[in-house]
């Protein structure tokens, strides 16, 4: 993806002003999501640990990217933050408000303060609804009634995702539509309640490399024009640069990593990041004569996860008698870089 | 409304669907023309008749129409009134003489004859006698008697003419060639002639004779002498509507019902699902024979009563399983994000989106409907007020039509319900082809 993106497009204006100043948006603290899992329908066979023990701050207008594997926990951690589910333990706090205590008039309320970007544009919209009714939709449901006013707010979100001619876009359906412009349609979704915040899943995908670079740059316009706080989640840690400012790395339910973008690219602490790191291709001709060093086996199974650090049975610089034993803290080795890994202690 | 005309434009592709679709629009034409030509009132009062309407017309008489393929024509009815222009009426002091000339050219004998005198006197009734000439002008001299106000003068009653002819039937007997072997009608203009004598200044008497036939309208008669049309074309809107209302009534049910349990899933869920299996092993036509029984035989309720019982059913079981994945969709997931509620999720977002796939199971489900109605009147749990093609199958059958050789009053009816319920079955079928495009052939 780098080599695609003009290197110059890449500056940093959120690490040249401090974001940390701007206060706190989103709090989560200690958050557990865990799935019961049944057996003949009533009996209780354990828990599915999606999301176990995640803690961070997001800031105002700050974007966070969440990067891992598939089956890490980052989609369970992102409907959390929505409250499509609710947390087993921990808090989540919007504001200074929990979302666990927050009746379900509340929760609509807080809804309406997100924007929210799925993987599939196509499978985000209703395959029976015209695009008008797709961007209505969440006017009407949110009690925005005038005709006029429905009128302007679909056509300046249009414009603002930059689907030019508005009108002819209007009637069309989900099908009639590209790739690029179903992702547009759904960002425009997103856009038209006036969020301040964005939890974007994965949402250049299952997008055509050409389209992605657009998808993405009209994301990063919107962050800075409308100052989103941003939750980017993806495995491709290529696009993550793009226009995140802190990355955090799940693996197995946890976040083991959070870390500047340029930190982490550099100077990344945990193996897990490093793996994901060296894993990262890179269209190189170069590479094809390489082989590169990847852990073996496949991530645990989140009903039993592995005792101590969940990484241990992968981790080729494992410290026996500790790792295995003992879930690491926390370490911080550079500021606004925490690592939990024992190798830092 | 695009989608509505792409979807008639592929429907058009179907030879079979339009063939079907016709038929449809030509059976609500004649829905919508019996409503208008034979309102409801006048139909029952038709039909269970009430008005005496039925005096002049033949029993067990075929449909008219079939003369045109038959090589003996069958006669149609004949009434001779006396105050008809064509008669010839000679007065003599106190006796009236009508000439009534008809002309008769079947190649089979009237079913029955029967001829209806009224009179006004003051102190002592008329006295009538009856008598037809030939066309070979043969006299034959029929009985003659008082007539009080009224009176039926059946000729097959008449004992000195049963005794005269003995094994021949009078109606034969008197327009046969003599001698015949066979017998066989005597065409040409016959003359009845009665002859009334008057006691009273100002008393009159009138005459009104009928030859009855073998062939009348469009659908035959029946053993009351009602014309079936009335039957035939009132079971047309009741079957429509009953098939109609059972299938939208249960279809559109089972849909929302689905999406409900599905969405709110947990004890709910657990709730339909009980029910739903329950209800599956119920016997349907027993509840409703108990029903139709021991409460009420009117159409609404059994009609309330085969929605009821239809609605927890197999379709709540398909339709389920294809919420199911609907349910986990990123739309539905995404209208949560933007605050939709349970309703709108389930009306708005879950629902319309399998109506695409209900329109061709609905459609088939239609004439489903239209033959339970049906069987549940042969059944003899028909509506007892209303005519339907049922209950004109459920007649014939106790009269023994087919036994008797009464085709035609088994086959219209049940022509009519096989028609319906092909023309339905092959739009379903075509639609189900444009709404699952993999069920096409090569």
């Amino acid at each position: 993806m780098d080599h695609i993106i003009d290197k110059n497009e890449k500056a940093e204006p959120f690490l040249q002003q401090d974001i940390r100043e701007r206060g706190v948006l989103l709090s989560i603290r200690d958050l557990k999501i865990w799935f019961e899992l049944r057996k003949f329908g009533f009996g209780h066979a354990g828990y599915v640990h999606a999301v176990d023990g995640v803690s961070f701050d997001l800031h105002n207008g700050e974007s966070i990217a969440v990067v891992g594997e598939s089956g890490c926990g980052k989609s369970t951690l992102m409907k959390g933050i929505l409250g499509l589910h609710r947390p087993t333990e921990g808090e989540i706090f919007f504001r200074g408000e929990s979302i666990g205590e927050m009746k379900s008039k509340e929760i609509k309320q807080y809804r309406s303060h997100i924007g929210y970007i799925q993987q599939d544009p196509y499978g985000a919209m209703a395959p029976f609804m015209s695009v008008q009714r797709i961007l209505t939709e969440p006017l009407s449901i949110n009690g925005i009634k005038d005709h006029q006013q429905i009128q302007d707010m679909v056509h300046k979100a249009l414009e603002e995702v930059k689907v030019f001619p508005v009108e002819d876009y209007l009637n069309k359906f989900p099908h009639m539509l590209s790739g690029g412009q179903q992702q547009r349609i759904v960002i425009a979704r997103s856009m038209i309640l006036n969020p301040n915040f964005l939890v974007a899943d994965e949402p250049v995908s299952m997008l055509d490399a050409s389209v992605r670079v657009e998808i993405l740059r009209l994301l990063r316009s919107l962050q800075e024009s409308r100052n989103l706080a941003v939750i980017y989640i993806t495995h491709d840690l290529s696009t993550v640069s793009y226009f995140s400012r802190r990355i955090f790395v799940m693996y197995a339910g946890q976040i083991v990593e959070k870390a500047l973008v340029q930190d982490l690219l550099n100077n990344a602490g945990h193996p897990y990041t490093q793996a994901l790191l060296t894993g990262t291709s890179d269209p190189d001709g170069a590479n094809a004569h390489k082989l590169k060093e990847v852990p073996p086996g496949e991530p645990p199974n989140l009903i039993n996860p592995p005792k101590g650090c969940r990484f241990h049975p992968r981790c080729p610089k494992i410290i026996r008698g500790l790792c295995e034993v003992e879930a690491p803290p926390e370490f911080e080795p550079e500021p606004e870089h925490s690592v939990a890994c024992w190798l830092l202690r | 409304m695009n989608s509505i005309k792409r979807t008639f434009n592929e429907l058009f592709k179907y030879p079979s669907a339009v063939a079907g679709l016709i038929i449809i629009l030509l059976l609500i034409a004649l829905s919508i023309y019996t409503l208008i030509a034979l309102p409801y009132d006048r139909a029952i009062s038709l039909w269970r008749g009430e008005s005496k309407d039925w005096y002049a017309s033949p029993k067990y008489a075929m449909p008219a129409w079939i003369n045109s393929f038959r090589k003996n024509k069958l006669p149609t009815t004949i009434i001779l009134k006396t105050d008809d222009p064509s008669v010839v009426k000679t007065e003599e002091k106190a006796t009236v003489i009508y000439e009534m000339p008809f002309v008769f050219t079947a190649d089979a004998f009237p079913s029955e004859i029967n001829v209806f005198f009224k009179s006004t006197y003051t102190s002592s009734p008329p006295f009538v006698g009856l008598s037809i000439i030939t066309p070979d002008e043969r006299e034959i001299k029929l009985g003659n008697f008082k007539v009080e106000r009224s009176l039926a003068y059946y000729l097959s009653q008449d004992q000195k003419l049963v005794k005269k002819y003995k094994d021949i039937p009078i109606q034969e007997a008197l327009l046969m060639q003599p001698d015949s072997k066979p017998r066989k009608p005597l065409k040409g203009t016959y003359k009845l002639i009665i002859e009334g004598v008057t006691f009273d200044e100002g008393s009159t008497v009138s005459a009104e004779a009928v030859f009855y036939g073998k062939v009348s309208g469009i659908a035959g008669t029946d053993h009351k002498r009602r014309d079936l049309s009335i039957a035939l074309l009132w079971g047309t809107p009741i079957a429509l509507m009953f098939g109609l209302v059972a299938a939208v009534g249960t279809s559109l049910t089972q849909l929302i019902i689905s999406a409900i349990s599905t969405w709110f899933g947990g004890w709910i869920d657990v709730l339909i699902q009980r029910i739903t299996n329950v209800n599956m092993v119920l016997p349907f036509l027993p509840i409703l024979i108990m029903i139709g029984t021991f409460y009420s035989r009117s159409i609404f309720v059994i009609l309330t009563c085969v929605i009821l019982l239809s609605i927890f059913g197999a379709g709540i079981l398909t339709y389920r399983a294809m919420f199911m994945q609907i349910k986990e969709s990123p739309y539905i997931e995404a209208s949560r994000s933007y605050g939709a509620s349970n309703s709108r999720i389930i009306f708005k977002y879950m629902v319309p989106r399998l109506i695409p796939m209900l329109i061709p199971g609905f459609v088939s489900l239609i004439p489903s409907y239209v033959f339970l109605e049906s069987s549940l009147a042969i059944l003899g749990l028909g509506d007892p007020t209303i005519p339907t093609w049922g209950k004109v199958i459920d007649e014939s059958y106790n009269s023994g039509a087919l036994f008797n050789g009464y085709y035609y009053w088994v086959l219209e009816p049940s022509f009519l319900l096989v028609v319906t319920g092909l023309a339905f079955a092959v739009v379903g079928y075509a639609l189900d082809r444009v709404f699952n495009p993999r069920l096409r052939g090569q």
